[in-house]
């Protein structure tokens, strides 16, 4: 019989051998086991009332300090050491520490520690990046992680899958955080909620790897499962000499079932921008009007990669930010930041007035590095604009992609890259 | 079980920085985090909500982060329940592991409004609102799932099957 590629996926990771349809409860095998500095402390705790002593495989299990790393307070700092005593106790190889970790969904990927085919659980809504690698990867919370680290295996509901076609050639300026919030205009924030999304077609076979993560990282915004791009060539060049894993890569059928299909004439997408209070608050920048703002962030899981950065120096690279804003840049890795010096964007960034920190989710969720006040704006890369999420509850968050933030730091307001750069 | 108490009535899209704003996310027990539990849409909400009271909202109710607060958050400040025309995928998983009782019944949500009283027995999925008379249906839930909830959530449920050796 014919299936999804999320079908498939679950399939392989059953204990035993045999097909999946939607709406069944399964418990699948995992290959690797994820969690933060704010969702660890629960699971350790959740972990050590279950009755187990090692986790399932301490390769397999990964905690990453990002979120309120390095340590904002008090109270951050106890979290960070219950998590790095619990990963030191565990004998955890891939615990990565302040100075040498990254964001957790760029980290990962980068560092080969997933990889195609594979079974991802952690406990981070955006655990849904890997999807862009043809992994099935998902985000639970702390209690289900807990099991998952105890007895590598979880179980989950079959999702149905909505299969989203983009056709044509992108327009300058325009990538993978322009299609996602498009799409998320397109079908709500409750618009894929419990399903797969398959991202497929010929403008998604022109995105970089860093552009495919973009967007699978944001098909949660979408209330998606998973948001699954198949392997191809830019997949492979891009896992091969990184995977710590041998890989299996697997594809949907031709004839398979699907919820919906829906089909976008990408040639037609401007740079977007989400107003506030929620990511389906999507438009053409071209039609923002005029929004002054306070504040631009660059960086984040969804857009904290080399390809982003390199875009905002095509636009920012000898210009000036706007004497009204702050723009703060976060490169999203201790490898991306590295790059990033080598090839003089940091020096570029710093000269046009840009702070530039060390890896951390910490704007993001208004945790720290650029919090913001009542009434404040921020055009911000990262994957959420719920009210007070970056900060004071009469704040507002616009989100867009690399090049409309650029250019928002240099004109002082919601503005589009052509702006700047005719 | 029946439960029983006051309604607090929130829309779609209740998101969980709305539940509880990252800021309180050095904090993880369930004592810690209900005092900040909605403080940014309903700064009323921690100081007078009343052990019982029922949360009823619209779709996609905790929809954002993957956050365990956030059930917890609501469980500690004394809610006994959420009724919602539906729930976001990992909310709905949390709660249930973490013994919150949650039940998707769209009309129930449509029906009460805030201050109503209102009557749910678990079991089964009956919804009653005693200010307007009505009586809903929820949805059920799947056998596995009510197994996990007759365990007391998903740990007691997982240490029941690791300590039978299954």
């Amino acid at each position: 019989m014919s299936h999804t590629l999320a079908e498939k996926l679950i399939a392989a990771h059953l204990p035993e051998e045999r097909e999946v349809w939607p709406g069944e409860l399964v418990e699948v095998m995992v290959d690797l086991v994820l969690s933060n500095d704010i969702t660890a402390p629960i699971a350790i705790r959740e972990f050590e009332k279950l009755g187990v002593e090692r986790v399932f495989d301490p390769e397999r299990v990964v905690m990453v300090p990002d979120h309120f790393a390095p340590a904002k307070d008090i109270e951050s700092a106890e979290q960070c050491r219950a998590m790095r005593q619990f990963a030191r106790r565990q004998g955890m190889t891939n615990y990565r520490e302040v100075g040498r970790m990254g964001i957790e969904h760029v980290l990962l990927p980068e560092q080969g520690m997933v990889a195609p085919g594979e079974m991802i659980v952690g406990a981070d809504s955006h655990t849904c990046t890997y999807g862009a690698l043809g992994a099935f990867a998902t985000g639970m919370g702390s209690t289900d992680i807990a099991v998952a680290m105890a007895t590598g295996r979880i179980w989950m509901r079959v999702p149905e899958t909505i299969r989203i076609v983009y056709h044509g050639r992108l327009q300058r300026w325009v990538g993978g955080k322009d299609l996602i919030l498009y799409t998320i205009g397109q079908i709500g924030v409750s618009g894929a909620r419990y399903k797969a999304i398959e991202f497929v077609g010929p403008a998604i076979e022109s995105l970089s790897m860093d552009g495919r993560l973009t967007m699978a990282n944001m098909a949660i915004e979408a209330g998606a499962k998973v948001g699954l791009i198949e392997v191809d060539d830019t997949t492979r060049e891009y896992v091969d000499g990184r995977a710590m894993r041998p890989y299996q890569v697997y594809q949907a059928d031709a004839d398979a079932t699907y919820a919906q299909v829906i089909e976008i004439d990408a040639s037609q997408i401007e740079p977007q921008v989400a107003f506030p209070h929620l990511p389906e608050n999507a438009r053409p920048v071209s039609e923002a009007g005029n929004v002054p703002i306070d504040q631009v962030v660059i960086g984040s899981c969804t857009n904290g990669r080399l390809d982003d950065l390199r875009v905002v120096d095509d636009i920012l690279g000898g210009l000036q930010v706007h004497p009204d804003v702050r723009c703060i840049i976060i490169p999203g890795s201790q490898q991306v930041y590295l790059d990033a010096m080598r090839e003089g964007l940091l020096d570029d960034f710093v000269e046009a007035g840009a702070a530039v920190s060390t890896p951390t989710c910490g704007p993001c969720l208004g945790g720290h590095m650029g919090v913001l006040a009542s009434g404040e704006r921020a055009v911000s890369t990262t994957n959420r604009n719920f009210r007070g999420r970056m900060g004071h509850p009469e704040s507002e968050v616009y989100l867009a992609g690399p090049a409309v933030a650029a250019a928002s730091a240099v004109l002082g307001r919601v503005a589009g890259p052509q702006e700047v750069m005719s | 079980m029946k439960l029983r108490g006051q309604v607090w009535k929130y829309g779609d899209n209740v998101d969980t920085d709305a539940i509880i704003p990252a800021r309180f996310l050095n904090l993880s027990t369930p004592g810690e985090l209900a005092p900040h539990c909605m403080e940014d849409v309903d700064p009323s909400f921690a100081s007078t909500v009343k052990s019982g009271d029922v949360i009823v909202a619209g779709e996609n109710f905790g929809c954002g982060s993957s956050r365990e607060h956030a059930p917890l958050a609501i469980r500690g400040a004394g809610v006994s329940c959420i009724v919602a025309r539906s729930f976001a995928r990992i909310f709905y998983r949390n709660a249930i592991n973490v013994g919150l009782p949650i039940l998707e019944c769209p009309a129930a949500a449509g029906d009460a409004e805030r201050g109503h009283e209102l009557e749910v027995a678990l079991e089964t999925g009956e919804v009653r609102n005693l200010t307007t008379g009505r009586v809903f249906q929820a949805e059920g839930y799947p056998p596995f799932m009510m197994e996990i909830i007759d365990a007391g959530g998903l740990v007691p449920y997982t240490r029941g099957r690791i300590e039978a050796g299954s």
